[in-house]
């Protein structure tokens, strides 16, 4: 299902604990996934039925980000949960950040 | 990204983790997210939202309120004399003043002023949903520079100056949840707001010192089990001389940085010494980068004090390297960029750049910000800061850093504090003054400073004047109040015969 996305949009997985906020979108329409599936707009939206689809289960882990090979897409994970992001059913992949001291 | 973004981010990832207050007054993520919007449901029709006053537990809430509100954060410095801190209150029009008890009868003019206290009392449990603006190119903070040189400047940071801080250099969920930093730089310094940001994003409990004193920063590090702590050199040298060379008990510290202003290094040296096992973090930064642009990390303080290498030594004085995202250049006279160990002009570039004033952006065409700082770059990539460009003193025609000057007297055995300034001279346009405060107890000639900067350096940079007296003015922050210190030396001057001045006499006792 297409949806757009701005920056500071959240995704909630529908069928997991998943939670995304997409720090960067690209313009117009996107096919974004959790876990396979397409994402609700609150934790509320979520109806307790489906399951993670095979192939995009794996954890996706707190802090962390996924982009797309293009990074025209960037979405942090807030919650973690089995399911991992996708566009256009590829799976996004982990952004490799360098660990800096913390300054402040 | 907009920072009410972080408010969601925090319900999401840290609901039920503690992320305010002591233990017994804890606020959790959710909580914390709650009094924002309670916050913000009472700020429409504002345009800005000041907060006048000490460090509060729940200063937090007051600066995400404002961005969820999509209405400017504006800290002022409650220390400022009545007129300075009303004519600054006075510079943003339709604003909410919120003051702490001690200050709020202080503020006059026409803005409605409300205690912290009072107005988190207040909040609605159950406030009207507002939808969190998402324009992140409206100004999210506006802080006012200390004023050193000038008066002060009204710096705008936008939301994705401080967004693009913390998601080049913090990461979200980062710290564990037994984490807590302890916050002791003022809510009007931008490290008090980077303060705020970062460990908000990294999951890392805040816990304020609503006004420092070194040993009640020793005992609340230790009875609230904090991990982290950023101080500036003021605070580290007092908590140095509070510990009178014991080592701190402070079993849970892991990470301490230091920044704002120059430390010195013997000051540096002893705090190494008395917190052994604390990861030491130098951050250089400005408010008109949003906060730091440069560290040098607990490695680069490990490798420095046990190398045998000079260049890796001198690395303990440095800024450390510059972020990931953050471009420099040191350019000179004419503006052309200088090789690795050649000083000049600091220019930075980068997203969490603003360089934005409220009288206009100093950024060029393109983006390049300069930060009127004078330094070099190492081979290694080491950012040294000499000193402001407006501080330094031309003598003859040779430009001359005031710090290093201050170095080499600061290393002197009998010199507390040292303050080396230009005083105006017909025959060499200016000379160099220095205004030395000599620890308790110590006495020693001006030709003896003089003979030990001549031997360390070079006869044109000795100063021709050596000035005692017993102290320096600061701000509260710990920069030292140069244009103070001129205008003092140049009255004093303009008062006295400058032959007498001139020989290097201890002129003024």
């Amino acid at each position: 299902m297409s949806m757009t996305l701005k920056p500071g949009a959240r995704l909630f997985s529908a069928v997991c604990t998943t939670e995304m906020i997409a720090v960067k979108a690209p313009p117009g329409e996107v096919d974004v996934t959790i876990g396979g599936v397409a994402p609700v707009g609150s934790a509320a939206g979520r109806d307790g039925s489906g399951s993670v689809a095979d192939g995009h289960g794996g954890g996706a882990a707190m802090g962390k980000r996924y982009v797309d090979q293009g990074e025209t897409i960037e979405l942090l994970c807030t919650k973690p949960g089995d399911g991992l992001p996708a566009l256009d059913g590829q799976l996004l992949a982990l952004k490799e950040a360098k660990a800096l001291p913390s300054s402040d | 990204m907009h920072l009410s973004s972080l408010v969601e981010m925090v319900e999401s990832g840290f609901d039920d983790r503690v992320m305010l207050g002591a233990a017994e007054d804890a606020v959790t993520g959710a909580q914390f997210g709650a009094l924002v919007r309670g916050g913000a449901s009472t700020l429409g029709g504002y345009r800005a939202l000041v907060y006048v006053g000490e460090n509060h537990p729940l200063l937090p809430v007051a600066l995400f309120s404002a961005a969820w509100a999509g209405i400017a954060f504006v800290p002022v410095n409650y220390r400022l004399e009545g007129h300075q801190l009303n004519s600054l209150v006075a510079r943003q029009p339709g604003a909410l003043v919120l003051a702490d008890p001690g200050t709020a009868s202080r503020i006059a003019g026409e803005a409605p002023v409300i205690v912290f206290d009072d107005w988190l009392a207040s909040l609605p449990a159950d406030p009207p949903a507002i939808d969190p603006p998402s324009d992140d190119d409206e100004v999210a903070v506006i802080l006012y520079t200390s004023g050193t040189t000038s008066e002060p400047k009204s710096v705008l940071l936008r939301h994705r100056h401080l967004m693009a801080y913390l998601l080049g250099s913090v990461e979200f969920g980062g710290a564990g949840e037994d984490e807590a930093v302890l916050v002791a730089v003022p809510p009007y310094h931008v490290a008090g707001i980077a303060n705020i940001l970062s460990n908000t994003f990294a999951g890392r409990r805040l816990v304020y010192l609503r006004a420092f004193d070194p040993r009640v920063w020793l005992d609340t590090v230790k009875n609230e089990g904090v991990t982290n702590a950023m101080v500036v050199p003021t605070m580290l040298s007092r908590i140095v001389a509070a510990l009178a060379g014991e080592p701190a008990d402070v079993p849970t510290l892991r990470s301490l940085s230091y920044g704002g202003a120059k430390v010195s290094e013997r000051v540096l040296l002893e705090a190494l010494r008395l917190f052994p096992h604390v990861g030491f973090v130098n951050a250089y930064g400005l408010t008109e980068t949003a906060s730091t642009i440069a560290v040098l990390g607990p490695d680069d303080h490990r490798a420095a004090i046990e190398s045998d290498d000079s260049a890796v030594r001198r690395r303990l004085s440095s800024a450390g390297q510059v972020l990931p995202m953050v471009e420099i250049e040191i350019r000179d006279e004419i503006d052309q960029p200088v090789p690795p160990g050649e000083p000049g002009m600091i220019f930075v570039r980068g997203e969490q750049i603003s360089g934005e004033y409220a009288s206009g952006s100093l950024l060029e065409p393109d983006g390049w910000f300069c930060t009127r700082d004078r330094g070099l770059i190492d081979v290694e990539g080491y950012l040294f800061i000499e000193g402001r460009a407006d501080d330094t003193i031309i003598r003859g025609g040779e430009n001359i850093a005031p710090a290093e000057i201050e170095e080499i007297l600061l290393a002197h055995p009998s010199v507390a504090e040292a303050c080396v300034v230009g005083l105006p001279d017909d025959e060499w346009g200016q000379t160099i003054a220095a205004v030395v405060v000599l620890r308790d107890g110590a006495s020693i000639g001006a030709d003896e400073l003089q003979d030990a900067v001549r031997s360390a350096l070079r006869g044109s940079k000795t100063p021709d004047t050596i000035f005692f007296r017993d102290e320096l003015p600061h701000t509260e922050t710990g920069k030292l109040l140069r244009r103070l210190v001129l205008r003092e030396l140049t009255e004093f001057q303009a008062a006295n015969d400058p032959k007498t001045t001139s020989q290097g006499e201890d002129s003024c006792r």
